[in-house]
């Protein structure tokens, strides 16, 4: 079997108008940059993204905003981005945001067979209109679902072509929940290497939840916050 | 009146040793800068580290080790790195001793808002939603009342609520309140401010009981 492919485009084949998507990343922080600028260029829209936050205006999936790609964000935090609050607030963009913590169980669960959970995370909060209440030992939790993605596009720092993944300080994030739930998980690495030359004891993602794999290039690694001391 | 470093100094002195502690974004990031000396206190990011490490020199920058708030940090030793369940895991399940963070509006009851402002302002909750329904020790670092005066210590919250009774203690620029079953308990007040003042600032139920002592630094 075969994961691995040569670029970004190769790598997002499949991907067709109207899907959902899952990308990785905190911020800027380990953003999938390759495949983000592929799916740029291919022209794909109504997109549902998963995704913790929406880029900025010119980097990461702003880039995808931009291009009026992508018909709901599904995020935590949308701050940074001015067209996205633009869109939202004129009513171009649908968005669901949900809590962090909520956002990243709801990527775990897709990835381990649980259809859905309850979280205290949003109680008596818009998050919960429209969710079962449960109680137990006297406090009151919220169901959440499963997320069911299509595709899920994932960055890492170091791969083998067999897809085992280790990722680098806070650029993990979503990734390893990310990567265990897509339908299809693609997977831009940063340095792809031969089975074998990853320590078996340092691997975050198991390469059974990885579908496609390559080595990105020019990564940018924009920073958000440059603060020194 | 406190400016925001004093409340943030003021926040410090709620630090206990062993704390694993979350700061938000704003005033409660600068608590960190009053950890007293020799205390051993955790800081727990929730984007994927515990043992969050001071800013970095130029030399030290890595785009890939940020915090919450986006911000380029270091690594203590002893620093850990984890996913993003992880990290929730870490705060649902209670093991964060203390939490400090902003808010637009804080009632009577301790709710909070801090995360939209209809028709105006979509920033979302980010992990503040996730942090007050589980953590058991929340300070709120705010200002006493927003720019056009008005309260944003209240009644009834106006603006869409982050969580429910969460909110255990306030430090405002002019005072320090616990919030028990009786409203906004007045606990100490900044230096220059009156009862009368932080009265006039609050529209929530304030309670005033015994002697108000001066907030000491």
């Amino acid at each position: 079997m075969n994961k691995v492919v040569k670029n970004a485009q190769e790598a997002i084949e499949g991907i067709e108008t109207g899907m959902t998507l899952m990308l990785g990343g905190f911020g800027l922080c380990g953003i999938p940059e390759n495949s983000i600028e592929a799916l740029v260029e291919s022209g794909i829209t109504d997109l549902t993204c998963i995704s913790n936050n929406a880029g900025v205006d010119d980097f990461g999936i702003g880039l995808l905003l931009q291009g009026k790609q992508v018909k709901k964000m599904i995020s935590s935090y949308v701050g940074e981005n001015d067209e996205f609050e633009r869109q939202l607030l004129s009513g171009e963009l649908e968005v669901e945001l949900l809590p962090q913590g909520t956002l990243a169980e709801r990527c775990r669960a897709a990835g381990a067979g649980i259809p859905a959970f309850f979280t205290p995370a949003g109680y008596g909060t818009e998050v919960a209109e429209g969710k079962e209440v449960r109680e137990f030992a006297g406090k009151k939790y919220i169901i959440e679902n499963a997320f069911e993605p299509d595709f899920a596009i994932v960055k890492a720092w170091k791969g083998d072509t067999d897809g085992n993944l280790i990722f680098k300080a806070t650029a993990r994030n979503f990734n390893p929940m990310m990567a265990m739930a897509g339908k299809i998980t693609i997977a831009e690495v940063e340095e792809l290497v031969e089975p074998g030359q990853l320590d078996p004891n340092f691997i975050h993602t198991p390469s059974i939840f990885v579908n496609r794999i390559f080595q990105g290039t020019d990564y940018e690694k924009r920073i958000e916050q440059r603060t020194t001391r | 009146m406190l400016i925001k470093q004093q409340i943030a100094r003021r926040i410090a002195k709620e630090l206990k040793d062993g704390y694993y502690v979350n700061l938000g974004i704003g005033i409660p990031t600068l608590v960190a800068n009053y950890v007293p000396v020799g205390m051993d206190v955790t800081l727990q990011s929730e984007n994927g580290l515990l043992g969050m490490g001071p800013f970095p020199t130029e030399e030290e920058i890595d785009a890939d080790l940020i915090n919450a708030g986006k911000q380029t940090v270091t690594t203590l030793p002893g620093s850990v790195f984890f996913d993003s369940a992880t990290s929730f895991a870490m705060i649902r399940s209670g093991r964060v001793d203390l939490t400090v963070l902003g808010a637009m509006e804080v009632n009577d009851k301790g709710d909070i808002a801090n995360w939209k402002i209809p028709g105006k302002m979509v920033k979302g909750m980010g992990g503040a939603m996730d942090l007050v329904a589980s953590a058991q020790n929340i300070i709120v670092a705010m200002q006493h009342t927003n720019r056009a005066g008005q309260s944003k210590l209240l009644r009834e919250l106006s603006l869409p609520v982050t969580g429910l009774g969460c909110v255990k203690k306030v430090v405002t620029n002019l005072c320090v309140m616990d919030i028990t079953e009786r409203g906004f308990e007045l606990k100490e007040l900044a230096p220059g401010v009156t009862i009368e003042d932080v009265q006039a600032a609050t529209e929530g139920k304030l309670v005033v009981q015994g002697e108000i002592p001066e907030i000491r630094l």
